[in-house]
């Protein structure tokens, strides 16, 4: 059964909407933070290596003399 | 059990740790948002109003699975800590660094859950009880492993470092298990027990169970992907790590 009347006594609580609310809100951000940083710091690592091996392949090219004129 | 042993071998490699997590990770973020949006929604919405504390009560849902986790993870950033200086496993610093952040983060949730709970229980955000106090410490531990890992110049000094911390701060955490029978406390004792009756109605029991399931399986991902982000980073001058690209 739901607890409440209406939508608005969902989000009042009887006065303890505001501790209840803010409680699960910083709770999913939280969480979310959680979820995306690892994300991020792996797809920083990638892209640091993809640079590098670009790097190395043109240098590699360089001096070789097999280079293709590149920018 | 020899095939265990193997399994287990295998997954102390950061390599095969990486590709064989890659498999769980879809399944456990499905039992995670199942778990977490039932759990919400039942808490939140349908569990009865407490007859003391009113509605202020339903921050329970995720101030006690919080806390759960944030003392289980001090567990595992402790366990890991001590296999990677005994037995010098690679893969357990790294889980050791990962626990960290994840570790703090859940303790912070669960010490500003409870300030919120207790203005309108207690009448006030905060107070230097046994229980709160002891919660600040454990907070304090995870900073204090995550400052050692970026005080060294050397990861091999900076890991050491760490996990000696964080064994010697596994003396907390009895004392934040008992601190609410041991001091006269304004915290209340615990919800629930395992060796007794728990004091909370099963119509509240069984969305908080939910609760503690879902923070498990959340537990479970983002230490997972913590941990894969550090595998990533450290492994990077690897061929293995190399030949990952495009993907």
């Amino acid at each position: 059964m739901f607890q409440f009347d209406s939508f608005a006594d969902f989000l009042i609580m009887d006065g303890h909407g505001v501790y209840v609310w803010v409680s699960y809100l910083v709770t999913l951000l939280v969480m979310v933070w959680l979820v995306i940083w690892p994300l991020i710091a792996s797809r920083q690592t990638r892209n640091a290596l993809r640079r590098s091996q670009a790097r190395q392949q043109r240098f590699a090219e360089r001096r070789g003399g097999s280079a293709e004129p590149d920018g | 059990m020899a095939s265990f042993y193997q399994w287990f071998h295998r997954l102390g490699a950061p390599k095969s740790f990486y590709f064989l997590t890659e498999k769980w990770l879809p399944w456990l973020a499905l039992a995670t948002s199942v778990l977490l949006i039932i759990g919400t929604v039942w808490g939140l919405g349908f569990a009865p109003e407490d007859a003391k504390q009113g509605n202020s009560y339903r921050i329970i849902f995720i101030h006690v699975p919080a806390a759960f986790l944030s003392l289980a993870g001090y567990y595992v950033m402790a366990v890991a800590g001590a296999i990677g200086l005994v037995w010098r496993m690679k893969l357990s610093f790294m889980v050791m660094k990962a626990a960290a952040p994840i570790g703090a983060a859940l303790t912070f949730v669960s010490l500003f859950t409870g300030a919120l709970w207790g203005k309108p229980t207690w009448g006030t955000y905060w107070v230097w009880d046994a229980r709160i106090t002891s919660m600040l410490v454990l907070f304090f531990l995870y900073l204090g492993v995550l400052a050692l890992q970026y005080a060294y110049r050397s990861g091999d000094a900076a890991n050491k470092a760490s996990a000696v911390l964080a064994l010697v701060g596994t003396v907390n955490i009895p004392i934040i298990y008992k601190s609410v029978d041991w001091w006269y406390t304004l915290h209340q004792p615990a919800t629930l027990k395992l060796t007794s009756a728990s004091t909370i109605h099963p119509e509240m029991l069984y969305p908080l169970l939910v609760m503690i399931a879902a923070f498990y399986c959340f537990y479970a991902l983002v230490l997972i992907l913590a941990t894969r982000a550090e595998i990533l980073h450290r492994e990077r001058r690897t061929a293995w790590v190399a030949e990952l690209d495009g993907v």
